[in-house]
């Protein structure tokens, strides 16, 4: 208990230095809210010609598709906030070798670079998210249903710990191939494809995303939870597949730390 | 800086630049594996085209035309300016400035001396495709190849100029890397790469076909997969290479006004 309280204070000594650090660059908040809302917009296009002449594609509806669009872009500003900061800063610390200076400090080494930089004030696209469920939820005609909205937020939490256990994984890599702006490229082209409801995809690719990345349970799962039509069992299973992504993360990450031979000594 | 002991130094830069590629080639890969989103495209539009065509669009065309883009992107690929923008926050562009070349051309060098090896990972994906359609969506007259050729050195240079000229604003500002970000979702949705520019709704294509981005990607591939007679082929040529010409204008100005702010901090 007094190990957790341990944390807890630093995770708030944390924050603050990025929230300090933050301030300095407020310009940077319009012009960033700016490109991402502009992002956000033209990244629906292609929606607008999937659904232009086609009422329902895979079972899916355009206003029910918007929902999935909604989730997509919410993680996407989880990561852009408070995941891609910190884990980028780590590449940088592994390519200088510089992460010896953190595995010196006496605290988890995995915990300190999560939480070494937050950027809220990147996180802009939460409320292009809020705008689209509200579109799409307009257009359907009616609003979630309250256990849909509970089941959603269970699973916002899942789908944001298989976020992070994902990019843990790509991190890792970045200990095997240094150059690592390709690998965070990679990770969001990859990402991209949550956009879309898994059910469209068919054959090897649905299995892919939702098991070996499993973007369905990022976006499509809870989509499907706020419009109630999620079952038990996927619920259940994407709080577990969570579970065993970021065990399978922290094991992968420990075991890349043991190979790590610092850059510049 | 004469044109000639620029050519003379052409083959020295091109082996350099091999060597370099040859020694990131765990970087290409990723690279490749990050410019699959057509391969999901693909599996996407044939979902949507499986019980009726969309357009003219049937599941084989589809699979003609998604191919023929990942083919297309891997051959007109460029990143100057993550490389210029790199280069002027470290200041290593003064290592640059210092070589009697104009970099321009040392940094185009660079780029085409990578494409053997993106061509290793293109000729596979060619050859399925040709297992998979067939020729029968391929056209069948030689000018038409001729004019795809062109097409995409066409795209490559427009990528290339179109980088050049927003790492040319890492001169004024420190890092360009964000406009980047804005051209290249731009780039994404316009250019054809994930949906056909046929298939954007009227005002949209007539759009598009004022700016630059299907010249990158749509273009070669529409030639690729035959949707063009020549005469029209030919038209949209001329217009590609006009974006070309203002694109290298402009890029040669904005180097030239950008060189005088450059402080090489750091170097």
């Amino acid at each position: 208990m007094r190990k957790l309280g341990r944390y807890l204070r630093l995770l708030r000594v944390q924050v603050r230095s990025s929230v300090l650090l933050g301030l300095q660059y407020r310009a940077d908040f319009l012009i960033d809210g700016a490109i991402s809302l502009c992002w956000t917009t033209t990244a629906l296009v292609p929606l607008f010609v999937v659904f232009h002449d086609r009422p329902v594609i895979a079972g899916w509806k355009f206003a029910e598709a918007l929902v999935v669009v909604g989730w997509f872009t919410l993680l996407e500003a989880i990561l852009e906030g408070a995941i891609n900061p910190s884990l980028t800063a780590v590449v940088e610390h592994i390519r200088k070798g510089t992460l010896d200076f953190v595995l010196l400090k006496p605290a988890d080494a995995q915990f300190l670079v999560s939480t070494a930089r937050f950027e809220p004030w990147r996180s802009t696209n939460v409320l292009t998210a809020l705008a689209i469920w509200t579109v799409a939820f307009v257009r359907l005609g009616r609003g979630p249903s309250p256990v849909g909205v509970l089941a959603a937020l269970v699973l916002l939490g899942s789908a944001t710990l298989l976020l992070y256990s994902l990019w843990i994984l790509t991190v890792s890599a970045a200990f095997y191939v240094v150059k690592v702006d390709n690998l965070t490229n990679l990770f969001g082209s990859v990402f991209d494809a949550a956009r879309w409801p898994v059910q469209i995809f068919r054959g090897v690719l649905r299995w892919v995303f939702t098991l070996v990345v499993p973007l369905a349970l990022m976006t499509t799962y809870p989509a499907e939870a706020l419009l109630g039509r999620l079952s038990p069992l996927a619920l259940v299973g994407s709080v577990a597949g969570a579970g065993a992504f970021a065990w399978l993360s922290r094991r992968v990450w420990l075991g890349s730390l043991a190979r790590y031979s610092s850059a510049s000594s | 800086m004469s044109t000639r002991s620029t050519v003379r130094a052409l083959p020295t830069l091109m082996r350099v630049g091999f060597a370099e590629a040859v020694a990131y080639r765990a970087e290409m890969l990723v690279w490749v594996l990050s410019t699959t989103m057509p391969l999901i495209m693909l599996a996407l539009w044939s979902a949507v085209a499986a019980d009726a065509p969309v357009g003219r669009f049937g599941q084989r065309d589809f699979l003609a035309y998604f191919l023929a883009t990942f083919i297309v992107r891997q051959l007109t690929g460029a990143w100057v300016a993550w490389q210029m923008s790199f280069e002027v926050r470290t200041g290593t562009l003064s290592m640059r400035l210092l070589r009697p070349i104009h970099p321009m051309v040392s940094y185009a060098v660079e780029n085409i001396a990578a494409m053997p090896l993106r061509l290793v990972v293109a000729l596979p994906v060619a050859l399925l495709a040709l297992v998979l359609v067939g020729t029968r969506s391929l056209p069948h007259r030689l000018l038409i190849w001729g004019v795809w050729l062109l097409a995409v050195l066409g795209g490559w240079l427009i990528t290339f100029l179109a980088n050049f000229v927003i790492g040319c604003l890492a001169l004024w500002t420190g890092s360009s890397i964000k406009v980047m970000d804005v051209w290249l979702v731009a780039f994404m949705v316009f250019s054809g790469y994930l949906v056909p520019v046929e298939l954007f709704p009227g005002a949209l294509r007539t759009a598009v076909a004022w700016l630059p981005f299907r010249y990158q990607i749509g273009f070669p591939v529409e030639v690729m997969t035959g949707a063009y007679a020549l005469p029209a082929a030919l038209e949209m040529l001329a217009r590609q290479w006009a974006f070309v010409l203002g694109l290298f204008l402009l890029a040669l100005a904005m180097w030239r006004r950008g060189l005088r702010r450059f402080g090489a901090y750091g170097g």
